[in-house]
């Protein structure tokens, strides 16, 4: 079994749509949309949901006025400033920790379980995918990230595909570190910007925690080819095969409006050739083969 | 006046937005870069920095000699970050949230506080405008606690403009709570509105008024000035699509100073959010 995640550090640089034509270009896949607090690749796949599922996350305090006594144990202990002077949880504020539900001499504090969001399997003209919508406002999202990866893993198992493709969320923090423990590579999707390369760095540092073998391609080169060369060097100096540049180009926007790839939108380009031969790079990369032999050679520095 | 620049979907121009408000305005004015994952308001604004801390979070420190290895601290801890095993406890500083529930739980007064980076704090100024941002450590999971520092480290006497994490979750929510209006930046396509909508949807959840702009605004298609009517959300101001723009963004400079008729827009913008903000405010009253 051989998972791909896809990481940009930086948002907007075309990471979720790269992710769905390669998904178009990928035989025997399946799909994880790994960026579940911003999830879009299903407005690409237009998946047909097969099964639905909750997803619970902590818990989170909630006092019983009718049991309180008003001793004030709760605001001392509670170190997020999550109880009003009134008594009242202010659940955007707790993160649930149940101190105060400990401690309250009264035993008036109740401590639910929550519903964080909900996750899904389902059916896309590309083959099967998992994908997930994080409540508004919730924490856990590495918890739900690390869940519909395994759930990918086991939806591959059952059904004899050998490929994940995982479109994996920005940033650097929990549900980013959710998404590359284990991991077969890493292609990155950048953009020749000061704060394209400032972002990369930053996640490719944390990739190499993760003693990932790691890949990048450089969306939109032409708005900057000197800062697409400052990318491809540092890609070079950490070890991180270098796929090759794609234009920018009107046709990601115009064929994401029509909710299809880039594969599926109007007359074929130089775009869709480049896109396919980073593709073939990828897949026939010696860290993705089939047996799942891991590439030491290859792992980010 | 707290304004804080979020999106939704990252890459469609909230730093961009948040470094030429805090320009244009020019004064009594304190830039937050609060998108400590991927930090990148220093890049445009280019403050001269004077100081960075090293900011920590406690977690818990056991003292083996007092601990009976009595297993109540990892019975409380409900992010399995203190177990017990065998009568030796293991502390698994990454996972704590340091709620200090161990420590007041132990029967032995075993547990002691130390520290966890979460990363730093800069502190900088250019030319009159305040600059504060976090720098998440890499490897480090939870920027709320950072970010939640950085915000109050602000000035309260100075406008604050923050630029906010992307996302709907809790970076992005410790972001926007408590500020005094949310400027959305959004781009018309439909990774942009499906991103916006969520952001919109948090926002409301937080009962602060916010307003839009449109970036790159005659890409993609209509649908989000639709939204933006049928919700009541106001359109503060649009940026065209432009290849100079772009180029300007890629060198990591700014528009009010490349271009100077954006110092205007982006200041003319700022007096849209004061007005919208006090007439949202008044009619708050009205309904109370
Ligand atoms: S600790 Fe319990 S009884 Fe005391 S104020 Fe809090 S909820 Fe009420
Ligand atoms: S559960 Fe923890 S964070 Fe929530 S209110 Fe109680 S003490 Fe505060
Ligand atoms: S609660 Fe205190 S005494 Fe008991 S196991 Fe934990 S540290 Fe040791
Ligand atoms: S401080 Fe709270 S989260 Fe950290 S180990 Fe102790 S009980 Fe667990």
């Amino acid at each position: 079994m051989r998972e791909l995640i896809i990481l940009s550090g930086k948002g907007g640089t075309g990471k979720t749509s790269l992710t769905a034509a390669f998904a178009s270009l990928a035989e025997n896949s399946v799909l994880c949309d790994a960026d579940v607090d911003a999830a879009d690749l299903h407005l690409l796949m237009q998946p047909q949901i097969r099964q639905r599922s909750d997803f619970m996350g902590g818990s989170k305090a909630v006092i019983n006025p009718s049991l309180c006594t008003g001793c004030g144990t709760c605001i001392d202990l509670c170190r997020f400033d999550g109880i009003s002077d009134r008594f009242q949880v202010d659940a955007i504020r707790c993160e649930g920790c149940g101190v105060c539900v400990d401690f309250c001499p009264e035993k008036a504090i109740d401590f639910p379980v929550q519903r964080c969001g909900e996750w899904y399997i389902s059916d896309t003209r590309f083959g099967p995918m998992v994908h997930a919508r994080l409540g508004i406002a919730e924490e856990n999202s590495g918890k739900l990230v690390s869940l519909i990866r395994r759930r990918s893993r086991q939806l591959a198992e059952e059904s004899g595909q050998d490929l994940i493709i995982t479109d994996g969320p920005p940033g650097i923090g929990c549900p980013v570190i959710a998404s590359l423990g284990g991991a077969t590579a890493l292609v990155i999707v950048t953009e020749p910007t000061v704060s394209g390369l400032h972002d990369m760095e930053r996640v490719v540092d944390l990739a190499a925690h993760f003693k990932v073998p790691g890949m990048a391609c450089i969306n939109k080169y032409d708005l900057n080819p000197e800062m697409t060369e400052a990318i491809e060097q540092l890609a070079v100096r950490r070890n991180i095969a270098v796929l090759g540049r794609i234009p920018f180009d009107p046709v990601f926007t115009r064929s994401m409006v029509e909710g299809k790839n880039i594969f599926e939108y109007g007359e074929r380009t130089a775009l869709h050739v480049q896109v396919e031969k980073i593709w073939d790079k990828i897949i026939h990369s010696p860290s993705m083969n089939p047996l799942g032999i891991v590439d030491f050679k290859a792992t980010i520095r | 006046m707290i304004i804080s620049v979020a999106s939704g979907k990252g890459g469609t121009g909230k730093t961009t937005v948040a470094t030429n408000l805090a320009l244009a305005l020019g004064e009594q004015v304190e830039l937050l870069d609060c998108d400590v994952e991927e930090p990148n308001a220093d890049l445009f604004l280019k403050p001269l920095i004077s100081r960075t801390e090293k900011v920590e979070t406690p977690i818990p420190l056991v003292d083996g000699e007092k601990c009976t290895g009595c297993g109540k601290c990892a019975e409380i801890c409900r992010f399995n970050a203190i177990t017990v095993v065998g009568k030796k406890v293991l502390v698994f500083p990454e996972l704590c949230h340091s709620c200090g529930g161990c420590m007041l739980v132990c029967p032995e007064g075993a547990i002691s506080e130390t520290g966890r980076e979460l990363g730093t704090i800069s502190f900088g100024h250019r030319n009159g405008i305040g600059f504060i941002n976090g720098r998440l450590r890499v490897g480090e999971a939870m920027s709320p606690p950072l970010i939640r520092k950085v915000r109050a480290a602000a000035d309260p006497n100075l406008v604050t403009i923050i630029d906010a994490p992307p996302g709907t979750s809790c970076p992005v929510i410790a972001a926007m709570n408590g500020a005094d209006f949310i400027l959305m930046v959004t781009e018309p396509t439909p990774f942009g509105l499906h991103d916006l909508r969520l952001a919109v949807e948090a926002v409301r959840v937080l009962n602060i008024p916010c307003g839009l702009v449109i970036n790159r605004a005659d890409i993609g298609d209509l649908q989000v000035f639709a939204y933006a009517e049928s919700e009541r959300v106001p359109i503060l101001m649009t940026i065209p699509f432009d290849r100079r723009i772009a180029e300007i963004y890629s060198r990591s400079q700014v528009l009010v100073e490349e271009i100077p008729e954006w110092r205007r827009q982006f200041f003319d913008l700022y007096g849209r959010i004061e007005a919208f903000t006090k007439s949202w405010r008044r009619t708050k009253q009205c309904a109370n």
